[in-house]
C-alpha cells in the first residue's frame, strides 16, 4: 500500500447524507472477481445519463473538469452506509481518491478505506467546501490547511494512522504474533472444545 | 467485581492482545463466505502467497450471485456471475474449506444456513464479508460484517484487529399487537433512531418481548441492526436458543453439549452493567410498519399518512426527504395504504425462514394474487424450501399465484441480472429500500412477509390485519 503523509488537492464537494455503497459503486458495476477495473463504475448511477451507459451526466460534480484530478472527496453524514462491499473503497482508490472527509462514517466503510490507503477524516465538510483553492491534508500533523492559511485539525486512532502513514499491510503485522495466537487457541480449546472442529466429528 | 455486559464478556474472552488505545486483536471462531466477496478474498489471499490458517473453521455458500429460478446452473442472469461462482468453488476446494455448493441440500443464504447447521454458536465470534452478519448475533454470538481485506486477514490469521464498539442496550417492553412482527419492530426502531442511530455501537436487545420471541424473529430483529449502522446486534442466549441449536449438524453432541449449555447459560449481562446508551422501546404502540422512502429510516405505520417534512426533519434533510419522495413517486402526507403495486417479494436473510413462509401462507391460503402483480417467493435456504414443501406451503404459494423459487438472495438486490424494472412498485420482505436496490429505478417498500402477502392479494399496499394476520 502507498504510504500517505501529505496530500494537496482540490476537494470534490459531494455533500449528500447517507451516500450508501450502492451509490458509490452499484452492484451491476462489480462485474469481475477482482479488486481492479472499478473506477469507471464509481458513482455510476449519478455520473452517467443512463443505467449501464457511459455518457457523462453534465451536472454531476465528478464530470466537472475542474475536479478531474482531485484526490479529496467531501461527503455528508453516514458516508458509506449500506452494503459492506469493499469495492466502494477499491473504486475510490482506483479513481485516485486518497482522502474522504465527512461528518460521520459507516464503520465498515471507514475500516475498508483505511485498509486501502484512503484516509477517512471525520469533520464537517461545509467550511472546507467554502474554502477556495486546493487543500493540504497532513496526516503526520493531523491537520488540514488551505492557501489562505486557515487550518482544521482532526483526530484518527493510532492503529489507522500508523497503517496509513507507513502503508502497512495489517496481515503482515498480525502474522508476527502467530505464536501468541496459536497458544491462545490451544488454551481456549480446553475450555471450549466445541468451537474447534478440526478434522473431528461432523455427525 | 465490575459489572459487565455480555458483549464485553465475549469480547474479553476472545482478546488475544490489546492493540493501542481502542483496538484489540480478537480470536475469530467462525468465518462465513459467499461467492460475491468470498471468492475475491480467497483468490487475493492465494495471489499474495498466503494460506487459510484453519480451513475447518471456514464455511462458504453460494447465495448472492446464483440464480433462483428452478433448473439453475452456474450460468447466471447476472453477466459474469459464472466467474464469481467458479472462482469461489475452485478456491474453496483448493483451500479445503467447507463449501455448500449449488445442488447441495445445505445451500442457502449464509445468515439462514449458518444457524440451521449451528455453525454459529453462543459465545462464539463469527465474521462474514456481508453487512447482515449481525443477524446471527441472535444466538448470543458476536457476529459482524467485515470487508474483503478483513476477510483475508481473518482467513490468514484466525484473528481480526478490531476497534472496541460502544454498547447500547435496547430493551423492548410491552405487548406487540396483532399482526405486529419482529420486522415491524425493527422498522419502527430504525425510523425512531435513524439510519445512523447506532453508529459504532454493538446493540444488546433485551426485555420481555425479546424473551418471548422465536429464534427466527430474533434473527429478523438483529438482521436490521446494520440499517442503524450498528457494529452488530446481540441477544443473550436462553432456553429458546439451546432448543433451536440442539442436534444440528455442527452443534456439540452428548456430554460436550451438556458442558457447552452450562457455559452458555453464563453468557448474560450483569444486572448493574453500564451501557453507553440505554434505550427502552414500547412495542405495544407499534403498528405494522412499512417504508415510504429510500432509506429504512423512512418508514411509518402502514395505516398512517406519509410524514410531512417537519415531522421527520430531525433526521432527514429537506433534500433527502424530497429526493426520496420524488424517487418513490409519492407526495408528502399521501396515503400508503391503497397504493397500487406491481410486484411482491418474499425472501432475503431478513424474512425467508420457515415461520415467515408459514405466516405469509396463512394469509394467502384460498386467495389469489391480484391481476398484474408479479409475486415471487424465495425460501432462504434449500432446507427451508424442503421443509416448506413437506408441509405443503409451496402449494399454497403457487395456488395463490406466487412463483416458488430455489433459495438464494435473488431479487433482494440487483446485481446486474434479474430485476423488477424501472418505477415498478414492489412490496418486499427484504431489508433495504435504497435507490435501485431491487433494479434500476425500482421503487421498494420494505415490510413484513404478512404485509407483502396481504398487499399481493389486494394489488395495493394493505394492512395485513385486514386479511386476518394473527401473530
Ligand atoms: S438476502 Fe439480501 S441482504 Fe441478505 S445477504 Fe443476501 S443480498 Fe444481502
Amino acid at each position: 500500500m502507498k504510504p500517505l503523509r501529505q496530500i494537496t488537492s482540490i476537494a470534490i464537494p459531494l455533500i449528500r447524507n447517507n451516500i450508501d455503497t450502492d451509490c458509490i459503486i452499484p452492484s451491476r458495476e462489480m462485474k469481475s472477481v477482482s479488486k481492479h477495473g472499478l473506477s469507471e463504475g464509481l458513482f455510476a448511477g449519478w455520473r452517467y445519463t443512463e443505467i449501464g451507459g457511459r455518457t457523462p451526466q453534465p451536472d454531476f460534480v465528478l464530470n466537472d473538469p475542474a475536479f478531474a484530478d482531485a484526490q479529496i472527496l467531501l461527503a455528508g453524514e453516514n458516508m458509506g452506509c449500506g452494503s459492506s462491499r469493499e469495492h466502494a473503497a477499491w473504486a475510490l482508490s482506483e479513481y485516485g481518491i486518497r482522502v474522504v472527509i465527512a461528518p460521520s462514517f459507516n464503520p465498515i466503510f471507514r475500516g475498508n478505506c483505511v485498509r486501502n490507503g484512503i484516509l477517512p477524516i471525520q469533520l464537517k465538510p461545509q467550511p472546507l467546501a467554502e474554502s477556495t483553492g486546493p487543500l493540504t491534508v497532513d496526516l503526520e500533523a493531523c491537520c488540514i490547511s488551505n492557501e489562505a492559511g486557515e487550518t482544521w485539525t482532526f483526530t484518527l486512532d493510532d492503529e489507522a494512522r500508523t497503517m496509513l502513514l507507513e502503508g502497512l499491510d495489517p496481515i503482515d503485522i498480525t502474522l508476527k504474533m502467530l505464536e501468541e495466537i496459536e497458544s491462545f487457541r490451544t488454551h481456549d480449546a480446553e475450555s471450549r472444545p466445541w468451537i474447534y472442529l478440526g478434522k473431528a466429528s461432523l455427525t | 467485581m465490575t459489572q459487565k455486559s455480555a458483549i464485553e464478556k465475549i469480547w474479553e474472552s476472545h482478546r488475544i492482545a490489546p492493540l493501542g488505545e481502542s483496538n484489540d486483536l480478537l480470536l475469530i471462531d467462525r468465518i462465513l463466505l459467499h461467492e460475491r466477496t468470498g471468492g475475491v478474498a480467497m483468490q487475493s489471499l492465494e495471489d499474495s502467497g498466503r494460506v487459510i490458517r484453519h480451513p475447518s473453521h471456514v464455511f462458504v455458500t453460494m447465495d448472492h450471485v446464483v440464480d433462483t429460478i428452478p433448473g439453475r446452473s452456474d450460468t447466471t442472469q447476472m453477466p459474469t456471475g459464472k466467474d464469481f461462482i467458479t472462482v469461489t468453488r475452485d478456491t474453496a476446494l483448493r483451500a479445503g474449506v467447507t463449501l455448500f455448493d449449488l445442488g447441495d441440500p445445505r445451500q442457502g443464504i449464509g445468515h439462514v444456513i449458518s444457524p440451521e447447521m449451528a455453525i454459529v454458536l453462543p459465545g462464539a465470534t463469527l465474521v462474514c464479508p456481508d453487512s447482515h452478519t449481525c443477524t446471527q448475533g441472535a444466538f448470543g454470538a458476536l457476529a459482524w460484517g467485515i470487508g474483503s481485506s478483513e476477510g483475508e486477514h481473518a482467513l490468514a490469521t484466525s484473528t481480526l484487529r478490531v476497534q472496541r464498539p460502544r454498547i447500547m442496550r435496547i430493551t423492548i417492553e410491552g405487548e406487540p399487537g396483532v399482526g405486529v412482527t419482529a420486522k415491524d419492530i425493527a422498522l419502527h426502531i430504525v425510523s425512531e433512531l435513524s439510519s445512523a442511530g447506532a453508529k459504532g455501537f454493538a446493540i444488546e436487545y433485551a426485555g420481555p418481548v425479546i424473551r418471548a420471541m422465536s429464534m427466527e424473529s430474533r434473527m429478523t430483529l438483529c438482521n436490521m441492526a446494520t440499517e442503524l449502522s450498528a457494529f452488530t446486534a446481540f441477544i443473550a442466549p436462553d432456553e429458546t436458543t439451546f432448543e433451536f441449536l440442539k442436534d444440528r449438524a455442527y452443534a456439540p453432541k452428548g456430554e460436550e453439549w451438556v458442558r457447552a449449555v452450562n457455559e452458555w447459560r453464563k453468557i448474560k449481562s450483569d444486572p448493574e452493567a453500564i451501557y453507553d446508551e440505554d434505550i427502552v422501546i414500547n412495542a405495544t404502540d407499534i403498528a405494522p410498519t412499512i417504508s415510504w422512502g429510500t432509506s429504512p429510516q423512512q418508514s411509518c405505520p402502514i395505516n398512517k399518512r406519509i410524514p410531512l417534512f417537519n415531522e421527520v426533519s430531525h433526521r432527514d434533510t429537506q433534500e433527502s426527504y424530497q429526493r426520496a419522495l420524488t424517487y418513490m413517486g409519492l407526495t408528502p402526507g399521501g396515503r400508503l395504504s391503497g397504493l397500487r403495486i406491481d410486484a411482491a417479494f418474499i425472501g432475503s436473510c431478513t424474512n425467508s425462514r420457515l415461520p415467515d413462509l408459514r405466516r405469509a401462507a396463512a394469509i394467502l391460503k384460498g386467495r389469489r394474487v391480484a391481476k398484474g402483480v408479479n409475486a415471487i417467493c424465495v425460501p432462504g435456504s434449500s432446507a427451508v424450501k424442503a421443509a416448506a414443501e413437506a408441509e405443503g406451503l409451496d402449494l399454497i404459494f403457487k395456488a395463490a399465484g406466487f412463483e416458488w423459487r430455489e433459495s438464494g438472495c435473488s431479487m433482494c438486490f440487483f446485481a446486474g441480472g434479474e430485476s423488477f424494472g424501472p418505477k415498478q412498485r414492489v412490496v418486499s420482505s427484504t431489508n433495504r429500500n435504497f435507490e435501485s436496490r431491487q433494479g434500476p429505478q425500482t421503487r421498494t417498500h420494505i415490510a413484513s412477509p404478512e404485509t407483502v402477502a396481504a398487499s399481493a392479494i389486494s394489488g395495493c399496499i394493505t394492512d395485513p390485519r385486514r386479511l386476518g394476520a394473527r401473530t
